[in-house]
């Protein structure tokens, strides 16, 4: 690379406007910017109406089924508590089961570096079949492709999974209205920290382990006792919850007041995003999702996910108001209020 | 967590601010020294929670905020060239320079890495003979130790690829600026604890004697905060000015002496050019002689590269306390995380940032 910056046309300081940044692969702001922007626009009227969730939800032949895609780049491919395989198991399935999805099927994708090691493939690829069928999916078709050394970080897998609607399950990013209670299925930011930790070196992996786990059976117990109260429910993946608060705030027009003492941060985690400067609610999870209940229903939906192991952790984290639509804020312990914004471009790079 | 956890009582906050409401007869001005008193101070909404007409001048204590822009420029000239493997704290990238900033080059192909520790861009060195490694050597006392002790490192190995691009600057000398300037507010001063740490507090003691101002060694917890303002409050309020050091836990009065020595061995103080403030006169560390071979601005020839600000950002008067970032009229509207003008904007350290992270508005 020769160019003399002086020649570089755009005016500045400005953003990067022409080339895709690793903040761009976030979850955070410049990623929806992404989708919005260019990705959207682009598909015209294929594209989805109504707001962008983490599955899609369409009728065929009087069932509704729930579908999703994601990719998965996340480096080092094994880390503690998991590896690549399980992720790509465990993240299309939440992704189905947070719109209410009970998964029935997934396709699976790799695309392979050359010169990648046989034996690590196998233990993927073990991984992947341990998963599913302790999730009781079944992989049902699949690809592969190997691409020359340097065009690939040595493995990347894909999985589209499939689903069945239950029956009373009504879910949207758009539905939760102010009084709505805020629940969160257990503690924050170990999966995030785990993979920043194990790729960087840092001496944390032998504390924290990453908390990924397939949610359909919490979601299913959620939706047996609450039904059609449960009104939004999401897996707090990239951008960490702030993100997804963030996204059901703006989607459904409403304010959301949580109480930062009662979001569990695990001791490790803390310690680590002490640390290296990060905010544990922009720390990526794997394993926990955050829901929007009508208030009547919120105490017998949080004893349902305290009944199941995935859940055993769940607490009340705070609720949807008619103030400040579409914005977050958090109560601090001295008694003021934040906001608590979506993380903007990058904090840790390809961390699923 | 130990050590955290005790320090972040909800109860023992609310007494605190009950006792400084109580104590605080008179509208004071304090300046916390450190970005990371101001992250705190901002995300808890601690300044928002002072007794009435009380206010937080938020200091030059961001060293991603005062690292001149014209070394960020010697930086992406440097990042640029194909030779080299540039390494820093991850957020110095964000940061603007001129015309670009070392995100975006390197989604252009340069070769920009996030280390964690300035021996990790030495280890890089040692595996890559063939590539130049540079280290963005920002920050204040507190990152001088362990970036002299990785230039003392690779004088050891002898490696004749690895080089810092330096840009140290020193707390004491930026606090006289401050109190010298003919509009200063500040009453009194939390000084930062980690730079202390380091440091000791002897150095604080002729400015609290000569400005009649009082200065409190202050740690970076809400608690911890808000004992620093009730200490530098109780002296002002009894006509008092020490210091005093309300970071026992971390500080003692002569610091950490061995880091001072490995201070001394490798840099120099010279003076220095904060961004927004302008030339402060042997504010900063450069390269001693002795390890000038070390000196990324003379290995790539970037001595003479100059830049100007942004005609709309008001960071200077922002970084001295003058002005706070809602009276900038870019705030907010042009200028925002995502499209930062300036340094304050950029590092959740700085005040803007950390002014719109807390959703405050104009």
């Amino acid at each position: 690379m020769t160019a003399d910056p002086a020649q570089l046309s755009c005016p500045a300081p400005r953003v990067e406007t022409e080339r895709i940044l690793l903040g761009h692969g976030s979850g955070g702001q410049l990623s929806a910017a992404l989708v919005r922007e260019v990705i959207v626009p682009a598909l015209g009227e294929s594209a989805p109406s109504g707001p962008l969730e983490d599955a899609a939800v369409f009728e065929v032949g009087g069932v509704d089924l729930v579908m999703s895609t994601d990719s998965f780049v996340v480096s080092p491919l094994f880390f503690p508590g998991g590896d690549i395989g399980k992720l790509a198991v465990h993240g299309t399935i939440n992704d189905v089961a947070v719109m209410g999805g009970e998964p029935l099927a997934l396709s699976l994708a790799f695309v392979i570096e050359e010169g990648f090691p046989l034996d690590d493939l196998r233990r993927v690829a073990a991984s992947v079949g341990t998963a599913a069928r302790a999730a009781g999916v079944s992989v049902v078709t699949g690809d592969s492709k190997v691409v020359g050394r340097g065009a690939a970080d040595g493995l990347f897998v894909t999985t589209t999974g499939v689903g069945r609607r239950l029956a009373t399950a009504r879910f949207s990013a758009a539905a939760p209205v102010a009084g709505d209670v805020v629940l969160l299925s257990g503690p924050i930011g170990a999966h995030g920290v785990t993979v920043l930790s194990a790729r960087e070196g840092l001496g944390f992996e032998g504390d924290v382990a990453s908390d990924t786990r397939p949610l359909h059976r919490l979601v299913k117990v959620m939706v047996d006792a609450g039904g059609p109260a449960v009104h939004a429910v999401r897996d707090p993946t990239r951008g960490g919850l702030a993100s997804a608060l963030n996204e059901i705030a703006a989607a459904a027009d409403v304010g959301v007041v949580v109480d930062e003492q009662a979001v569990p941060v695990p001791a490790p985690v803390a310690a680590a995003c002490e640390m290296l400067g990060l905010d544990p609610f922009h720390v990526a999870n794997e394993g926990c999702l955050v829901a929007f209940v009508a208030p009547a229903a919120a105490d017998a939906v949080l004893a349902a996910m305290r009944s199941v192991p995935e859940g055993s952790a769940a607490v009340r984290i705070g609720e949807a108001v008619v103030d400040h639509p579409g914005r977050v804020t958090a109560r601090t312990l001295v008694g003021a209020q934040r906001i608590v914004d979506m993380l903007i471009g990058e904090q840790l790079p390809r961390i699923c | 967590m130990k050590y955290l956890d005790e320090y972040r009582d909800p109860v023992l906050a609310r007494r605190l601010l009950a006792e400084l409401r109580a104590t605080a007869t008179r509208p004071w001005a304090l300046m916390e020294v450190c970005g990371g008193q101001t992250h705190t101070l901002v995300r808890q909404g601690i300044d928002e929670l002072l007794p009435a007409g009380m206010r937080m001048i938020h200091g030059p204590g961001c060293p991603v905020c005062v690292t001149p822009l014209e070394l960020l420029d010697k930086a992406l000239r440097i990042a640029e060239r194909p030779d080299v493997i540039f390494t820093s704290f991850g957020d110095m990238l964000r940061v603007p320079g001129s015309r670009t900033d070392l995100l975006a080059l390197k989604a252009r192909g340069a070769d920009v890495r996030v280390v964690y520790s300035p021996i990790d861009a030495v280890r890089l060195a040692q595996r890559e003979p063939d590539r130049q490694v540079v280290f963005f050597a920002v920050g204040f006392e507190t990152t001088a130790p362990a970036n002299a002790m990785a230039v003392l490192r690779a004088a050891d190995l002898g490696l004749t690829n690895f080089s810092i691009l330096v840009s140290h600057v020193l707390v004491p000398p930026a606090i006289t600026a401050i109190l010298d300037a003919p509009d200063c507010e500040v009453q009194g001063f939390l000084a930062a604890g980690h730079v202390c740490a380091v440091m000791g507090w002897t150095e604080y003691e002729p400015i609290a004697a000569r400005y009649r101002v009082p200065i409190v060694v202050t740690g970076f917890e809400p608690l911890d905060l808000l004992e620093g303002i009730l200490l530098a409050v109780r002296q002002l309020e009894a006509g008092h000015a020490t210091v005093e050091n309300q970071y026992a836990r971390a500080v003692r009065r002569s610091g950490n002496t061995e880091a001072q020595d490995a201070i001394r061995r490798v840099f120099r103080v010279t003076d220095r050019a904060w961004r927004g403030i302008g030339t402060i006169p042997t504010s900063g560390l450069g390269l001693a002689d002795e390890y000038a071979e070390f000196d990324a601005e003379r290995r790539f020839d970037v001595l003479d590269i100059r830049a100007a600000e942004h005609p709309d950002c008001i960071a200077g008067r922002i970084l001295t306390g003058s002005a706070v970032p809602t009276d900038c009229a870019a705030y907010g509207a042009a200028c925002t995380p995502r499209t930062p003008l300036g340094a304050p904007m950029v590092s959740t350290e700085g005040t803007c940032a950390a002014f719109f992270s807390a959703g405050r508005t104009r």
